[in-house]
């Protein structure tokens, strides 16, 4: 018995229509499981945004999604809500977290190239010692930390939440960038040495382009970390014109008349604007990045 | 153009000692080849040379100058490395310049010698392209092209070649070849190919374990092997070793018996007598012979390679030419003549019995 050409081309057709059903199957079944997970992921976004537009009473009294009245009016007057408009806090927390994401990816990306790179004496030792750094819980430095700012005269000011991060203090963008520049071929440094490079200018003209994944993650993450932060704001801003949002927002709760809910959730929504703006803009560079290390 | 110097070059990794007390002078405008097997140091040489190893003691020289604490960048030389080590953010055009912009070469220079480079290697129409676009062929030329634009006093390879196929190999080889005798620049050459080494070099350095075993011209490492371990390393296939005993008359081989010597008493009991598969003799006209069994024959074309099994149970490998028809299980007598093969004595090191005779 011999199979004809027929039999071929049917059988080969058979086998191509079971597996496309089977791939729409599991199609079907990946997008749906997706979607729960998004929804579930987006829900306090959505509802943040709803409350953001629906009148105060309506926002804990009743639990439907959709507002009974579109309170658009909430975002001007929040913006003014409190005697100082929202611009200069906005225009505050853009100071401090624009100086610390600049901060921590120049100096950590300096650290970790000394690190990846360079023969210095104590190298072992200081990694080590900037690796245990990672294991200090913050609460246990913070007390340490205010006397140091305060003897140096630096509380009320910007400084103890920027300077630190021009000095390299995030261990773990130090390390992460370490991991990153030690996977860059070895070969690459010798060949731009022998082309009569200074380490700083393999620094720059190598690593650092080669290493842009690694640069806007700890950009992303010092930009979330920064804009969100209330601990640090809170502790060494006293001055409510120095206020960042956070902050800001937490004088919406006011401890003696009725809090303005609908008014801190619409400023919510705009504070959350930059960090996603951030994230859509920077987050192409880790893509392009990986894309571009086809290295060898 | 430079000549170069080595003086007692010794270099340690911690405890480890890797290279041994080199010394070797390169001739200014020579192509030198450095070969040896894997781990025997060659690479660690030239980057000693190149100024990315520390060196740990002894002296490099290049033209006149002690380099031991002249930083690579300051060396006026090129290097061509293994993995190509392209940039891989610039595009091609950007990675032949590099060098010459850090040299802070006016643009107009750059301009006109990454022109004339990408012309002579035929990758004009690649310049605007990024190192992961190129096959691996490509990524070589640029390579190339990287270290040809600096014009260099000293051109360095570190195995270029060991990342291509067979055929591009070829192929690169007599590129190289021509550049070299287009430029005539000083080159050195690292590579655990001894075809390589053989058909390009001026002079070959034949390492082992961080120690020069024979530094000489192709045809006299092939000819002259001055030890044991350089008679079987360059030769491919490689060259029959037999252990032979000393007697009054010459050296008794087994299967072959009596090679008549003129023996005089500074010889050892035991020696090794090496004979090259080609310098076997197949029509039995040699001064002894044995006769033994082809267990595989390994046909080329031009040629044919036979392994013989030869009754002691010893197998030697024999050469004829392309036209013989030989089939395993064929039996066949080979015969040798003394003054065609090479002698060891107990210490390793050739016996120059015959070597005025044949040069
Ligand atoms: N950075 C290093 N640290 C320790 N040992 C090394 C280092 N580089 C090379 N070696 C050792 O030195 C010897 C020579 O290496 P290499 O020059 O790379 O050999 P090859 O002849 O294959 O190029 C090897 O035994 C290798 O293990
Ligand atoms: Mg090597």
């Amino acid at each position: 018995m011999t199979l004809t050409a027929e039999d071929h081309q049917a059988a080969a057709a058979a086998i191509r229509a079971t597996r496309a059903r089977r791939a729409r199957r599991s199609a079907i079944i990946k997008h749906f499981f997706l979607a729960s997970c998004t929804l579930i992921m987006i829900y306090p976004l959505i509802w943040l945004f709803m409350s953001s537009l629906k009148p105060d009473n309506q926002i804990f009294g009743d639990l439907s999604l959709w507002p009974s009245a579109f309170q658009w009016n909430n975002y001007p007057e929040g913006w003014n809500g409190l005697y100082i408009s929202f611009g200069t806090f906005f225009k505050n927390s853009a100071f401090v977290t624009i100086l610390a994401v600049i901060g921590n990816v120049v100096s950590c990306s300096f650290a970790a190239y000394a690190f990846a790179r360079l023969e210095f004496k104590g190298r072992t030792i200081l990694f080590a010692l900037m690796m245990m750094t990672l294991m200090i819980p913050y609460h246990v430095v913070l007390i340490p930390q205010y006397l140091l700012f305060l003897q140096a005269g630096w509380v009320n000011t910007y400084l103890p939440l920027i300077v630190p991060k021009f000095l390299a203090a995030d261990a773990f963008f130090v390390f992460l960038m370490i991991q990153f520049f030690r996977q860059l071929p070895r070969d690459l440094d010798e060949a731009a040495m022998i082309d009569g490079c200074s380490p700083f200018k393999i620094y720059w003209a190598i690593i650092i382009p080669l290493s842009l994944p690694a640069l806007a993650t700890a950009a992303i993450f010092t930009f979330i970390y920064t804009w969100e932060d209330f601990l640090g704001p809170l502790i060494y801003l006293t001055d409510i014109h120095d206020y960042t949002v956070p902050l800001a927002l937490r004088s919406f709760l006011a401890q003696d008349s009725v809090s303005q809910y609908g008014q801190m959730f619409a400023i919510s929504v705009l504070s959350i604007l930059p960090i996603i703006l951030f994230f859509v803009f920077f987050q192409k560079f880790i893509i392009r990045g990986i894309a571009m290390s086809g290295l060898k | 153009m430079a000549s170069v110097s080595l003086n007692n070059v010794v270099k340690s990794y911690g405890k480890v000692e890797v290279i041994h007390g080199v010394d070797l002078e390169v001739v200014d405008g020579e192509f030198l080849v450095l070969v040896g097997p894997s781990g025997c140091g060659k690479s660690t040489l030239l980057r000693m040379i190149a100024g990315l190893e520390e060196i740990t003691d002894g002296t490099i020289s290049i033209g006149d100058r002690i380099v031991n604490d002249v930083p690579a960048s300051q060396r006026n030389l090129s290097m061509v490395f293994q993995s190509y080590a392209l940039y891989p953010h610039m595009s091609v055009r950007k990675n032949l310049a590099f060098g010459l912009t850090n040299l802070k070469m006016p643009k107009p220079e750059i301009k006109r010698r990454v022109t004339e480079a990408a012309k002579v290697l035929q990758i004009e129409e690649l310049l605007e392209r990024k190192p992961r676009q190129l096959s691996g062929g490509q990524k070589q030329r640029v390579a190339i092209g990287r270290a040809i634009v600096r014009e260099p006093q000293l051109f360095l390879f570190d195995e270029p070649l060991s990342n291509l196929d067979a055929e591009l190999r070829v192929q690169m080889r007599v590129e190289l070849a021509d550049m070299y005798h287009r430029l005539g620049t000083t080159m050195i050459y690292v590579t655990h190919d001894q075809v390589e080494a053989m058909t390009m070099a001026t002079r070959i350095v034949v390492l082992r374990d961080g120690i020069i075993e024979q530094v000489g011209t192709p045809f006299e490492l092939y000819n002259f092997p001055q030890n044991k371990f350089v008679a079987t390393f360059i030769g491919s296939p490689k060259m029959n070793m037999f252990e032979a005993t000393v007697d009054g008359i010459g050296a008794v081989l087994p299967d072959f018996g009596t090679l008549a010597l003129h023996v005089d008493d500074t010889w050892a009991t035991k020696i090794s007598v090496g004979i090259r598969p080609e310098q076997f003799a197949l029509n039995g006209s040699g001064e002894t012979s044995s006769t033994g069994t082809i267990t595989l024959v390994e046909y080329l074309g031009s040629e044919v390679y036979l392994y013989v099994k030869l009754p002691s149970g010893h197998v030697v490998l024999a050469r004829d030419n392309g036209k013989a028809t030989h089939k395993a299980g064929d039996s066949i007598t080979l015969s040798i003549t003394a003054s065609q093969a090479h002698y060891y004595g107990e210490n390793g090191l050739r016996m120059p019995l015959f070597d005025e005779a044949n040069s």
